[in-house]
């Protein structure tokens, strides 16, 4: 495993490119594109205004900044670097932007929620969308970038519109049955929309594509509901996690509940392996769902952090044995995870300067050996799962592993 | 305590009256319960003539006279005396105080039954008082135990009441929890409105400001220069058309996506069908053949038609393409029939075998030991009878060693026996040599047999081989055939005679010529006879050899 230095970073804004050539890492109003394997420096932009976030258009061309204090999103190419774009919200403001699946269009978010303009890089056409709700999760697009769906809210009601991203031309319009409509998700089929409702409702619902309600799953009443959903890298499973520390599976067939997982503060089954660090302490709960993509391997694994209540743990579950794999204890509570995009492998940070691979052969964690007061608080995989890139508040370096090293 | 003073006075002279006095006093007190009552029997004449000449006398008439008066007097009676002190007797006033007398007599008499009467009447009602006062500690004791009982009972209500409580008080809390998760709710939507409140309040500033502000910074993007599409082509008008493709493409998504689950579900229905098939085939064959047993025909018996109906039905292999829900049910029905009946199967067998080896251990221990004891005591008598066997020989022999020169008839005897045996023996030993001799004879016979059947069977196959030749290359010499008929005696001859006649015959005609014209019929015959031959090895040769002999002697006479 070898790392590399450290190289300044803001904002936790170090995203790999979707092809996994480059880095992109902001540094207050800069922007520093880096060849992902040598580091070294391929581009250098610079922006108006400090840099809130970032994001890879889809064909890795083009790089959006946008600035929420200044209601800017500038847009780079990596191909032409004298090639800019601007846009300008002005007094509309900004406070989200995002890529369409295209990579030729970007949807801005405006304040308050007034409106979603889509702009597009290719034509001068100027699209909008009325009335979009303001949730965590109000805007979702397929996996195959074809559909976009977009939470609306009017006249005290959720409303969902699915778009076709190619002509940006509505398909479907449909109410949803829930109280305050948190957010929504394609299952990566693209064919199934899970819309969950606001956490004092436990209440999930299925839209099929075409806006028909497929199904409705409510496990409780009255007490808090869903927290994060996560779909199966098939569509097969729906995992819902929720404020009463259990993870609930819903399969997709009957979309009924299949098993539920809990996380108990003591482990009963000996069967279980836990890899501790230190002792944990309990508080109120929340949580925190990933699934890794799908193996050609026997069983699939899928992890869970009750961020509040267990924050210093992470549960690995089987899904193939429907049962607790595996709890890795931390001394530190868990500040993120991610799953290797090629093999099942989790990587963990908490805070400190060690970073924690788990696989199925075993967990190792590794003091990355830099001078400084290095605290990693976030990690995002390369494409490749050869490497990753670990971001701390200040700075970022990359981590390169082996293919045999840690099996 | 009042008492019967009994004063026996001196009683008057002979008058006829027969009076028993007792002069009593009269005080009785009720108290003298306890005391006996002296019966009054009413006196015999006889007795009391005794008494009363005991009291009074021709002596002391005078005394007697004057004692009663004075008696009398104090009793209260007029005086007996005539008036004056004169010795004169009032005999009105006897007569009188004998009558007041016996008027007191009968009502002392009568108030004595009235007493006795009482008496009784107190005793009973003691009696019964007693009784009652019995009846009433009985029912003291069993009040007693109700109350022990009552109180228990008391007890257990008052626990119950207590849980009662306890469950109340659960009840209590899991409200106040519900109220609690309730006003946590609130709170939640409390500050949910504050967020709203507040973003409204934001909303409404900024209104203000846009209002205010004139100069609008214009919204508007800057680029230097257009990109083209991803995929090249060249953006396209939003039409009706569009949008229809754009339905047609999304329902191909979904449908697409149907059909691939659809296909997996058929794949894995298929394959659970068979994985059944598979289950059921080897249910079947776990288990036991219940056609032969009758009396479970009757439970069974439509059941097990109906499965055998089944199978047969359901093993067709057309029917796994029908996927339709009768077929389905039958399937699983039957599985389940079948299992059922797997299951109750291995039930019974694991009871049989519980029973077995719990009961079954004790049974085989008592048969066999039944059984051992008999066979011990079979062995022990047969061992008893053998003793007194060996005894009674070793009685006879030693009577025959010890006393060697006794009688001349045990000599006799002895010498009977012993002939006997020997005579026994000769003619066994006679027997034996004689058949010893005839089975020598007979191997002899055989083996010499067995050497001229190879003889004869080389030489036949020769002949045969010959014959064939001569007949393949000349088909016409119709004489010689009939010549040759007469070689077979040659090969089935065993014995003298018929060696004597297979020389005969083989001198009539040329010796190397030795086969016969229906050579298959003849072969067969020497097949049989061969296989006759090896058969009865024991059996007496001479018997063997005649019968084809005849048959030979037969043929030949009939080819002749």
């Amino acid at each position: 495993m070898d790392f590399s230095e450290l190289f300044k970073l803001s904002g936790l804004l170090g995203r790999f490119s979707p092809d996994g050539k480059c880095l992109a890492s902001c540094v207050q109003f800069r922007l520093v594109v880096r060849d992902a394997s040598t580091l070294q420096v391929l581009q250098l932009y610079t922006c108006l205004d400090q840099i809130q976030y970032i994001e890879w258009s889809s064909d890795s061309l083009f790089i959006l900044c946008a600035m929420y204090k200044r209601g800017i999103v500038q847009v780079w190419s990596l191909e032409q670097p004298d090639w800019h774009c601007k846009i300008d919200e002005g007094s509309a403001g900004l406070v989200a932007s995002c890529w369409s699946p295209d990579g030729r269009h970007i949807l801005n978010t405006t304040e308050f929620h007034l409106r979603i303009t889509v702009w597009s890089l290719c034509t001068k056409s100027v699209s909008y969308i009325k009335y979009p709700k303001a949730c965590q999760q109000g805007i979702a697009f397929t996996k195959d970038g074809r559909y976009m769906a977009v939470a609306e809210r009017r006249d005290c009601k959720d409303f969902i519109s699915i778009f076709v991203c190619s002509d940006w031309q509505l398909l479907r319009h449909f109410d949803t049955e829930t109280q305050d409509l948190f957010g929504i998700e394609w299952a990566p089929n693209g064919c199934v929309l899970a819309a969950w409702d606001t956490c004092l409702e436990y209440k999930i619902l299925l839209y099929s594509l075409d806006g028909r309600l497929l199904s409705t799953y409510r496990a409780y009443e009255w007490s808090l509901g869903i927290k994060s959903i996560a779909w199966s890298p098939s569509s097969q499973f729906l995992a819902i996690g929720s404020y009463d520390e259990k993870v609930r599976i819903l399969n997709h067939v009957t979309w009924k509940k299949i098993t539920e997982f809990e996380h108990p503060a003591t482990i009963a089954n000996t069967k279980t392996i836990v890899y501790k660090e230190v002792e944990k302490s309990p508080s109120v709960e929340t949580e925190r769902l990933s699934l890794p993509p799908t193996r050609a391997l026997a069983s699939s694994l899928f992890s869970t952090h009750s961020k509040y209540n267990i924050p210093n743990a992470v549960w690995i579950w089987d899904i193939q044995k429907l049962k607790l794999f595996v709890v890795l204890e931390q001394l530190c509570a868990v500040q993120s995870f991610q799953w290797d995009p090629r093999q099942p492998r989790l990587a963990v940070c908490t805070g400190n300067s060690k970073v924690y691979l788990w696989s199925p052969a075993g967990c190792v964690a590794v003091q990355v050996p830099l001078e400084g007061d290095f605290q990693i608080v976030s990690l995002s995989w390369h494409a490749s799962g050869d490497s990753m890139a670990l971001l701390g508040k200040d700075n970022f370096c990359m981590c390169y592993l082996e293919r045999e090293e840690i099996k | 305590m009042g008492d019967w003073k009994t004063i026996t006075v001196p009683v008057l002279s002979s008058d006829s009256k027969n009076i028993f006095q007792y002069t009593s006093e009269k005080k009785i007190s009720p108290s003298s319960m306890n005391s006996q009552v002296l019966r009054l029997p009413l006196p015999s004449s006889k007795t009391m003539h005794g008494f009363f000449s005991a009291f009074c006398t021709e002596e002391n008439i005078e005394q007697s006279i004057s004692y009663l008066d004075r008696e009398l007097t104090t009793l209260g009676f007029p005086s007996i005396y005539a008036e004056s002190k004169g010795k004169e007797l009032n005999l009105i006033s006897i007569i009188n105080c004998m009558n007041e007398l016996l008027v007191l007599q009968h009502k002392n008499l009568r108030a004595q039954e009235e007493i006795e009467l009482q008496h009784l009447k107190l005793g009973s009602d003691m009696e019964h008082l007693q009784n009652c006062y019995a009846k009433l500690k009985e029912q003291l004791e069993l009040s007693k135990r109700e109350i022990v009982g009552l109180q228990e009972r008391d007890r257990q209500l008052q626990s119950k009441n207590r849980n009662l409580h306890q469950l109340l008080k659960n009840e209590k809390d899991e409200v106040q929890k519900l109220q609690n998760i309730i006003s946590s709710r609130a709170t939640q939507y409390n500050h949910d409105m504050k967020r709203k409140e507040r973003e409204y309040n934001k909303l409404k500033e900024r209104l203000h400001q846009l209002v205010m502000n004139k100069k609008d910074k214009k919204i508007a993007m800057e680029v230097l220069n257009y990109v083209g599409r991803a995929d090249g082509k060249r953006g396209a008008w939003r039409t009706d058309k569009t949008e229809a493709r754009n339905e047609e493409e999304m329902y191909k998504v979904l449908l697409s996506d149907y059909e691939q689950r659809q296909k997996q579900l058929l794949v894995e229905n298929a394959e659970l069908k068979k994985v059944l098939q598979q289950m059921k085939k080897e249910i079947i064959s776990l288990l036991p053949p219940q056609k032969q047993k009758p009396k479970e025909r009757s439970e069974d018996g439509p059941v097990l038609s109906d499965l055998e109906e089944d199978i047969g039905e359901l093993n067709k292999e057309n029917m796994w393409e029908l996927s339709c829900e009768t077929v389905r049910e039958q399937l699983t029905n039957s599985i389940r029939k079948q299992w059922r009946m797997l299951k109750n199967h291995v039930e019974k067998l694991d009871n049989q075998v519980s029973r077995v080896r719990s009961g079954a251990l004790n049974e085989k221990d008592v048969i066999s030991r039944e059984d051992h004891e008999l066979e011990t005591e079979k062995l022990e008598l047969e061992i008893q009878q053998c003793k007194e066997m060996i005894r009674t020989q070793q009685q006879l022999l030693q009577q025959q060693l010890m006393s060697p020169c006794d009688d001349d008839t045990t000599l006799i005897l002895q010498d009977c026996y012993l002939l006997e045996e020997r005579e026994r023996l000769q003619e066994e030993w006679r027997l034996f040599r004689e058949q010893k001799k005839n089975f020598e004879k007979e191997r002899r016979s055989f083996t010499e047999a067995a050497i001229r059947l190879g003889l004869e069977r080389k030489a036949f196959e020769e002949d045969r081989g010959t014959w064939l030749k001569q007949q393949f290359l000349s088909m016409s010499t119709d004489c010689k055939h009939s010549e040759n008929v007469t070689a077979p005696s040659a090969f089935l001859g065993s014995s003298d005679q018929d060696n004597r006649l297979a020389i005969s015959t083989s001198q009539q005609r040329k010796p190397h010529h030795m086969l016969s014209v229906p050579v298959s019929a003849e072969s067969c015959q020497t097949t049989q006879y061969l296989t006759h031959n090896s058969s009865s090895a024991a059996s007496k040769t001479p018997a063997g050899d005649s019968k084809p002999n005849q048959g030979v002697e037969s043929d030949k006479e009939a080819v002749e």
